[in-house]
């Protein structure tokens, strides 16, 4: 296990990626359902075991769909989710480990 | 007090021929294990019957199909009757959206079905969709295609509406019919008709 995530952050929002050290970054934003986990999946594929991927989507529905997504797949472990204000708009982030 | 004991039958039984009970108990367990490793090692299947052509109804069986894929899964879709022209080279990209039979059309049906209102409300719709970044139709063919999807063409559907195999993309599996269809869904986690 990846020691993760002590956040009670306070005011200041966090950096992105620091606290999951992302060996990959995948941006789906603006893309919707169901391409943002089809990408996902793809990135995926050319990951080595325990990275971890992060998913940076606008997409509303990505919450509950990645959430679906490790539920159903095996070596996919849904490490994190946050929904950020950026630019007026909402960002959702999801970390992902390949767990083998 | 009781006196009810009616274990003694049961020691008795052991004596008789048949397989003990230890060796039963190591037969079920074989039998076990291998169920348990076929169902833990063969991915999933979906299969969807997909019988529609209209542009909202081509969009499902393609979503599901893609997002499945994604989850590792084994999927096909058979498509048939009006289905087919999703797998259609030449008339995929131009799948219509029918004004008249949907009561949530922002017009009545009775204007829904003069001349016209079919492509107009099939251009509302795909200024939506781009407007939305939503995929196009064909991007989620080429998804479907190059994750594995296994994308059917109904024969004897392609026959009645004289459509040849060379009209469907490369990748489009043809000359399947219903006992292909079925005994797909037979051995399927999930199966829809669309």
């Amino acid at each position: 296990m990846i020691d993760v995530h002590q956040s009670d952050a306070g005011p200041t929002p966090l950096p992105m990626s620091t606290e999951y050290s992302a060996n990959e970054t995948l941006d789906v934003k603006g893309l919707s359902c169901p391409m943002p986990v089809v990408k996902a999946k793809e990135a995926f594929d050319n990951l080595e075991p325990d990275d971890v991927m992060e998913v940076v989507a606008t997409d509303p529905g990505s919450i509950a769909d990645f959430e679906a997504w490790e539920n159903r797949v095996d070596g996919v472990e849904l490490l994190d989710q946050e929904e950020r204000e950026e630019g007026g708009e909402s960002v959702y982030y999801h970390w992902v480990k390949k767990t083998e | 007090m009781s006196t009810d004991t009616p274990s003694g039958e049961a020691e008795a039984d052991g004596d008789v021929g048949g397989p003990s009970v230890e060796e039963r108990i190591d037969e079920l367990e074989a039998e076990l294990a291998d169920l348990r490793s076929e169902t833990v090692n063969d991915p999933k299947r979906m299969t969807i019957i997909a019988t529609k052509g209209t542009l909202d109804m081509a969009y499902p069986p393609l979503i599901l199909g893609s997002t499945a894929s994604a989850f590792g899964w084994d999927v096909t879709i058979f498509h048939t009757f009006w289905g087919l022209d999703i797998l259609h080279k030449d008339k995929t990209d131009d799948l219509k959206l029918s004004a008249v039979g949907n009561p949530n059309m922002p017009v009545p049906n009775v204007l829904a079905a003069l001349p016209g209102m079919d492509a107009m409300a099939t251009k509302m719709m795909e200024k939506k969709i781009a407007d939305n970044d939503t995929a196009t139709i064909g991007e989620l063919i080429d998804t479907c295609l190059q994750t594995g999807v296994e994308l059917q063409a109904c024969q004897m559907t392609q026959e009645l509406m004289d459509y040849e195999e060379d009209d469907f993309f490369d990748g489009v599996t043809t000359g399947v019919g219903a006992a292909t269809a079925i005994d797909d869904m037979a051995d399927a986690d999930i199966q829809l008709m669309i």
